[in-house]
């Protein structure tokens, strides 16, 4: 496949602008030890797992079954709390409940079934109760398809239910990356007290890479927070409710406050070939995997082309992208969507460069060379700095 | 007759005037879990239902490692006046976040309260299948036919022929079908293990409330199964009543509708007989399908 045939080792190296400091046995430099195949759905569901979560709840979707699948049967095995829930909806509101007393949860679907959970998140995101949230993406609108897809993009950074409130989002380009950032998202949920979400795809969620089983287990904070009974203490109210607008202001301000401090420390991206980069191609999860590939095509035909891979949706990395493109001629967004990252992608770069989109919908995803021939085109319509060109091929 | 002109567990001052202290006798007092005075209006049930709880708690000792599972409506103001720790759920989904508290903390005494919109109407799904999984929770389920914090619209429980601001001629079953009488419904799952219908209409009724009340709570440390008590209460303003005619019109015409007393408590030997599809435990069950291969 197109799509997987590069290593699935990803330029972690480069990928931290604030690295969450996470626990456990990540040592990158050392050998790694044999490598297994895995598919991401159960790799998701092991690094879970390790990384300590207690219960997990969710409702057979495609393509995300295997990871429900998974948990049924290894969260028993570790005794730990397996439910499949009647629906979406109470499978969120499940973890609300288990994540109120501190329990460290995970919860998986596919797209139709992250709307059904919109109403769960908002209340999460309202009452400050940390889970981890795995979207694998689907084609859409309605019951769509069961193909990649990345047109949750909207809904995942700009919220899924109602209310002011943001969650940070993950989204991994190989299933080895994955495996790290259900730590990281642990860590995360944690530390910020916030629902994370990850956001992965169809062939995330099904293809097998091979992986080193290195998964780590994540330390625990201690938590004033959670609800057990009120023995020898105030009782605790877990709630976003809150009738005074005074207090209601107030709340939401608290809130804010923590979405400012993680968008301030949390960004994350990772960066190829963008030194001196006349198209910078913005891509993540799997159309980044294929970006990669157009941008060494590219490369090898002699255009300048870079790769700017956003870690974290939201937090977007702008300053790092505005500065990354400051040098560029153009910059090309590739989604497997009609165009959602990049709005994000022109208010980070702010009308400093040319800004455009390609992107294929429905489960479809770009060839290389589909993408290749968009940067080109990309750069043929721009000025650039060069004044030879500045006259010819505007469109 | 009416409630509020009874002695008994009503009655908010000491008898006869006297202090109860003088008599050796204490008629009444707060129970500690009722954190503050409620802010109900006059002739809810709510406040009564609130105190029954309350004094349940206090009496098996549970106050200290129980959790409610708050919901939405005017029952959403518990959280102010139950000393416990407490979360809030989405409306309806109350025994979904109730499932999730009590399956990672089993130790603990969690129970949901809920009224009939709340329960019967947008929760239906989430309670049908905490009872189905049998979850070792009490619900505490407050019927007062009407959904009273949204200004008195039509419920699932609401009677045929009740007025109601969103059944303004009547609730016609032609076009609003019938109340749903959830808890008998209930109680014909084997993972029910007690459900009851008990009545706050007059000081006898609320005597059988409580001990309902309290016979849920020891069913879920029994840890048997669901146990549910539907508690008929009224909502004057939402019935367009004083309170006196709404406790007359609770004893008569709701509680006319809606029968009290004990559907299924299996540790006594109650439980209707409704054939389960259990299954035979074959293959047909799951149980011998290969088991996946380890990783």
């Amino acid at each position: 496949m197109a799509v997987l045939d590069r290593s699935a080792v990803t330029d972690r190296e480069r990928a931290a602008a604030s690295p969450p400091e996470t626990g456990g046995e990540a040592s990158p430099a050392s050998p790694l030890p044999d490598r297994v195949l895995m598919k991401g759905n159960e790799a998701i569901a092991e690094a879970a797992i390790a990384a300590g979560c207690d219960a997990y709840f969710g409702y057979p979707i495609t393509p995300q079954a295997e990871l429900l699948e998974w948990m049924a049967r290894r969260m028993p095995e570790e005794g730990r709390v397996f439910v499949q829930a009647e629906s979406e909806l109470a499978a969120i509101n499940m973890a609300l409940g288990a994540a109120a007393t501190g329990a460290r949860v995970l919860v998986s679907s596919s797209s139709p079934g992250i709307s059904l959970m919109a109403e769960g998140m908002s209340y999460m995101a309202g009452s400050r109760l940390p889970v981890v949230l795995v979207n694998v993406m689907r084609g859409g609108p309605g019951l769509g398809s069961i193909g990649a897809a990345q047109g949750d993009y909207f809904q995942a950074t700009k919220g899924h239910g109602h209310g002011d409130y943001n969650v940070p989002v993950l989204a991994p380009a190989s299933i080895a990356e994955a495996i790290d950032l259900v730590g990281d998202a642990f860590v995360l949920a944690e530390r910020y007290r916030t629902p994370v979400m990850i956001l992965a795809d169809g062939i995330l969620g099904q293809a097998m890479e091979p992986v080193a089983p290195h998964f780590r287990s994540i330390p625990r904070l201690p938590a004033d927070w959670t609800v057990e009974g009120a023995s020898g203490r105030e009782p605790r109210v877990l709630k976003s409710l809150s009738l005074r607008a005074e207090d209601l202001e107030r709340q939401n301000l608290v809130l804010q406050a923590n979405f400012a401090e993680i968008a301030a420390r949390e960004s994350r991206w990772a960066g190829e070939s963008l030194d001196d980069a006349e198209v910078i191609v913005v891509a993540y999860g799997t159309a980044a995997r294929v970006a990669r590939t157009a941008v060494q095509r590219a490369r090898d035909d002699g255009l300048r082309a870079g790769l700017f891979r956003p870690i974290t949706l939201w937090p977007f990395p702008a300053a790092a992208l505005r500065a990354a493109a400051a040098g560029a001629r153009a910059v090309l967004a590739v989604e497997l969507s009609a165009g959602q990252m990049v709005e994000d992608v022109r208010l980070a770069i702010e009308g400093a460069v040319p800004v455009f989109h390609h992107g294929r919908m429905g489960g479809m995803v770009p060839r290389p060379d589909e993408v290749v021939t968009a940067m080109r085109r990309a750069w043929s319509v721009t000025l650039g700095d060069d004044p030879d060109r500045a006259s010819g091929g505007v469109r | 007759m009416t409630a509020l002109k009874g002695t008994g567990p009503l009655e908010t001052t000491k008898a006869g005037g006297q202090p109860a202290e003088s008599e050796g006798r204490t008629i009444y007092r707060r129970p500690s879990l009722l954190s503050n005075p409620t802010s109900y209006c006059p002739g809810c049930g709510h406040g009564i239902i609130h105190r029954l709880v309350a004094e349940v708690l206090e009496e098996l000792g549970l106050g200290e490692r129980t959790i409610l599972v708050g919901s939405v409506g005017c029952s959403v103001f518990a959280y102010d006046y139950l000393a416990l720790d407490a979360v809030e759920s989405p409306h309806g989904r109350a025994p979904a976040v109730a499932t999730g508290v009590k399956r990672v903390r089993p130790d603990r005494v969690v129970f949901t309260y809920q009224g009939d919109g709340d329960l019967a109407a947008i929760g239906s799904a989430e309670i049908l299948h905490a009872a189905a999984r049998g979850e070792r929770i009490t619900v505490i389920f407050v019927n007062n036919g009407i959904y009273g914090m949204t200004g008195g619209q039509m419920a699932p429980t609401t009677l045929i022929g009740q007025r109601t601001t969103s059944s303004p001629t009547g609730r016609d079953p032609a076009v609003a079908g019938y109340p749903l009488p959830v808890t008998e419904l209930l109680s014909l799952l084997p993972g029910v293990a007690y459900a009851a219908r008990v009545s706050v209409a007059d000081p006898g009724l609320i005597g059988r409330a409580k001990a309902a009340i309290r016979r849920a709570f020891e069913v879920q440390l029994e840890d048997t199964g669901l146990a549910i008590v539907e508690v008929l209460s009224t909502c004057p303003v939402g019935w367009g009543m004083t309170p006196t005619e709404a406790m007359d019109h609770l004893a008569h015409e709701v509680m006319d509708a809606y029968p009290t007393g004990t559907f299924t408590d299996r540790g006594k030997g109650i439980a209707p007989a409704m054939p389960a599809p259990a299954g035979k435990r074959t293959a047909a069950g799951g149980a011998n399908r290969p088991q996946p291969a380890e990783a």
